[in-house]
């Protein structure tokens, strides 16, 4: 497990983490992605102590890992870089076997980690090339299979298939991804390509300027992205074709929902406030119970507390997911003014109006022109 | 031709003998000194600041110059050459390792850290291998140019191909100059030919320019 608490990092006047917490559990493949200079590199390399935050801690498995020798630290957790970065003055053996050495394994278990490295990725018969013998991809393949040599049970992956070409890149991302499933490894993966992180990841950690926008599982992600940068960056990921005419892309969110135990007196204020001459009601625990009208409020409102007796299940509901044009058929054909849009768990989402209808007839005819 | 040989073939010996003997020992001290000041100064950039500055200007003063003052300081004594030449053979070996270290690509230091390497660590196993064609090169170099400037020996007497080319020009005599400045030059395409074997040698395979798939 990995923790991040409070963690802090500038460059002269430029704050590139910003009070960074979140955990990362065993056995998850974490991508970090975001825009270039949203933190994403600086992050991984505090794990392994490649830069140290200016304040803040972070635990690996609960030890404060700057309270470790930073070399020992290093040797037990796995780093492979874009630059794939094989020693050219080594074999492929020599190279699977630096980390080992440093921790002076003997010549035997050595050679059994190599033998045993190799037989994963098919590679058996480069034990003895050098790295310039060898192609992009297969290099790579060495450079995954040193971070993996001596078993760490953590790997930090910065971009590292951003310099092979796509089909390669797609070969060794299921590798890897098999690898890591296999042998049960904790992977923190960083990248700038969505297709990459949606295919990978357990976990996305998506951070912008140094925070951490969202972290949630790729589907999660992809249904509720939570700022506009990610979903530009999800972008032809978001299930577009299917999502065009769901009702939520069409409502209006900055809804006024009161609690059921509110005075009567309250919500006519509140309508006036606003503007409005409904309010939605919520029970304690956010459920949609229905409206309350002004006209309600004007006829019975005088003997009573709270507006809970005139709350009315007159509108009419959608659910989040939902086809939006039957809403913008009842609208037009009714003098309804909305539809009330519900999540799931029967709590508010928001409204469609007839101002949502406008809008999505004019985007309509706005793409038939181009 | 046979005259000539009987007349100078043993003095001749001797004095390639002597050439050899100056010029290896230099070359040897001057390349450990070059190999151990470049790592200090690639270790330590703000030195370089101060020692490259000074350095230049030691090269700039003529060897012969330097021998005399040698001469003056310790007298005449083969220490007084070894020193000098010693001095001379280490600059391009010190200059060349301070660019060789230099030049190590980023990712090759990023990856020995991140593998948990000391700084010694990453020195020695990654850092000096792949420095190592640059500093050949300059030890290539220091060889050739102290092989051509122990020449300079013989100015205060002590010896090597230097005597047959004083002699030759002092007496007018072109078979003498030529009797040491032939030797000398094999000599130094010889000391360079033997760097050259040693660099294949020692370079891996995978560091050789042929080596492509």
């Amino acid at each position: 497990m990995i923790q991040f608490e409070h963690v802090n990092k500038s460059y002269g006047k430029n704050l590139i983490l910003n009070d960074l917490n979140f955990t990362i559990p065993d056995g998850q493949f974490a991508v970090l992605i975001g825009p270039s200079g949203c933190g994403k590199t600086t992050t991984l390399k505090t794990i392994n102590r490649l830069i140290e935050p200016d304040s803040g801690h972070i635990y690996i498995d609960g030890q404060d890992i700057t309270k470790a020798d930073k070399v020992q630290l290093r040797r037990h957790i796995g780093y492979v870089i874009q630059q794939i970065g094989l020693f050219p003055n080594m074999t492929v053996a020599e190279n699977i076997c630096v980390v080992p050495k440093l921790l002076n394994y003997d010549k035997e278990r050595c050679d059994q980690i190599v033998q045993d490295m190799l037989k994963l990725v098919g590679m058996e018969a480069h034990r003895n090339k050098y790295p310039a013998e060898l192609s992009g991809g297969q290099q790579q393949r060495i450079g995954v299979l040193r971070a993996l040599a001596a078993s760490p049970p953590i790997v930090l992956m910065d971009e590292p298939f951003g310099a092979l070409d796509p089909q390669t890149r797609e070969i060794l991302q299921d590798e890897v991804k098999k690898l890591q499933q296999k042998l049960g490894k904790t992977v923190i993966f960083v990248t700038h390509d969505m297709d990459e992180a949606l295919k990978l990841a357990d976990i996305i950690i998506f951070m912008d300027g140094g925070v951490v926008a969202q972290m949630a599982s790729p589907e999660e992600m992809l249904e509720h992205p939570a700022t506009e940068r990610i979903a530009d960056f999800l972008g032809k990921h978001a299930p577009e074709s299917k999502n065009e005419h769901l009702v939520e892309r069409f409502m209006r969110t900055n809804v006024r929902a009161v609690k059921k135990n509110r005075g009567v007196m309250e919500c006519a204020e509140l309508m006036a406030r606003y503007s409005v001459d409904t309010l939605l009601v919520k029970d304690e625990t956010g459920h949609y119970l229905g409206t309350v009208s002004i006209g309600d409020i004007r006829k019975w409102g005088r003997d009573l507390s709270s507006i809970e007796p005139i709350v009315r299940q007159t509108a009419r509901t959608v659910y989040v997911g939902e086809d939006a044009r039957e809403s913008f058929d009842y609208l037009l054909e009714s003098s309804a003014p909305y539809v009330i849009v519900l999540n799931r768990d029967n709590t508010i989402a928001g409204i469609v109006t007839k101002t949502s209808v406008a809008r999505s007839v004019a985007e309509n005819l706005w793409r038939e022109q181009q | 031709m046979k005259a000539l040989l009987d007349t100078y073939g043993a003095l001749l010996l001797k004095a390639i003998g002597t050439h050899i003997v100056y010029s290896a020992i230099s070359v040897a001290i001057g390349f450990m000194l070059g190999l151990a000041l470049g790592i200090l100064l690639s270790r330590v950039p703000r030195l370089s600041g101060v020692l490259f500055p000074v350095i230049s200007i030691f090269q700039t003063i003529p060897g012969l110059v330097f021998i005399g003052l040698l001469f003056l300081w310790l007298g005449m004594v083969p220490a007084a050459v070894i020193a000098a030449l010693s001095v001379y053979a280490m600059f391009p070996v010190l200059k060349n390792t301070y660019t060789g270290l230099l030049g190590v690509e980023k990712k090759y230091i990023e990856a020995a850290k991140g593998c948990g390497m000391s700084p010694a660590q990453s020195l020695f196993k990654v850092e000096l291998p792949l420095a190592l064609p640059s500093i050949m090169a300059g030890l290539r170099m220091a060889a050739i140019y102290t092989v051509s400037w122990a020449v300079l020996a013989s100015m205060i007497g002590l010896g090597g191909l230097g005597d047959f080319v004083y002699q030759g020009t002092s007496s007018n005599n072109n078979t003498l100059i030529l009797l040491g400045a032939v030797p000398a030059a094999v000599l130094a395409i010889g000391f360079g030919s033997l760097v050259d074997w040693l660099q294949k040698r020692i370079t891996p395979r995978g560091m050789k320019k042929e080596v492509r798939r």
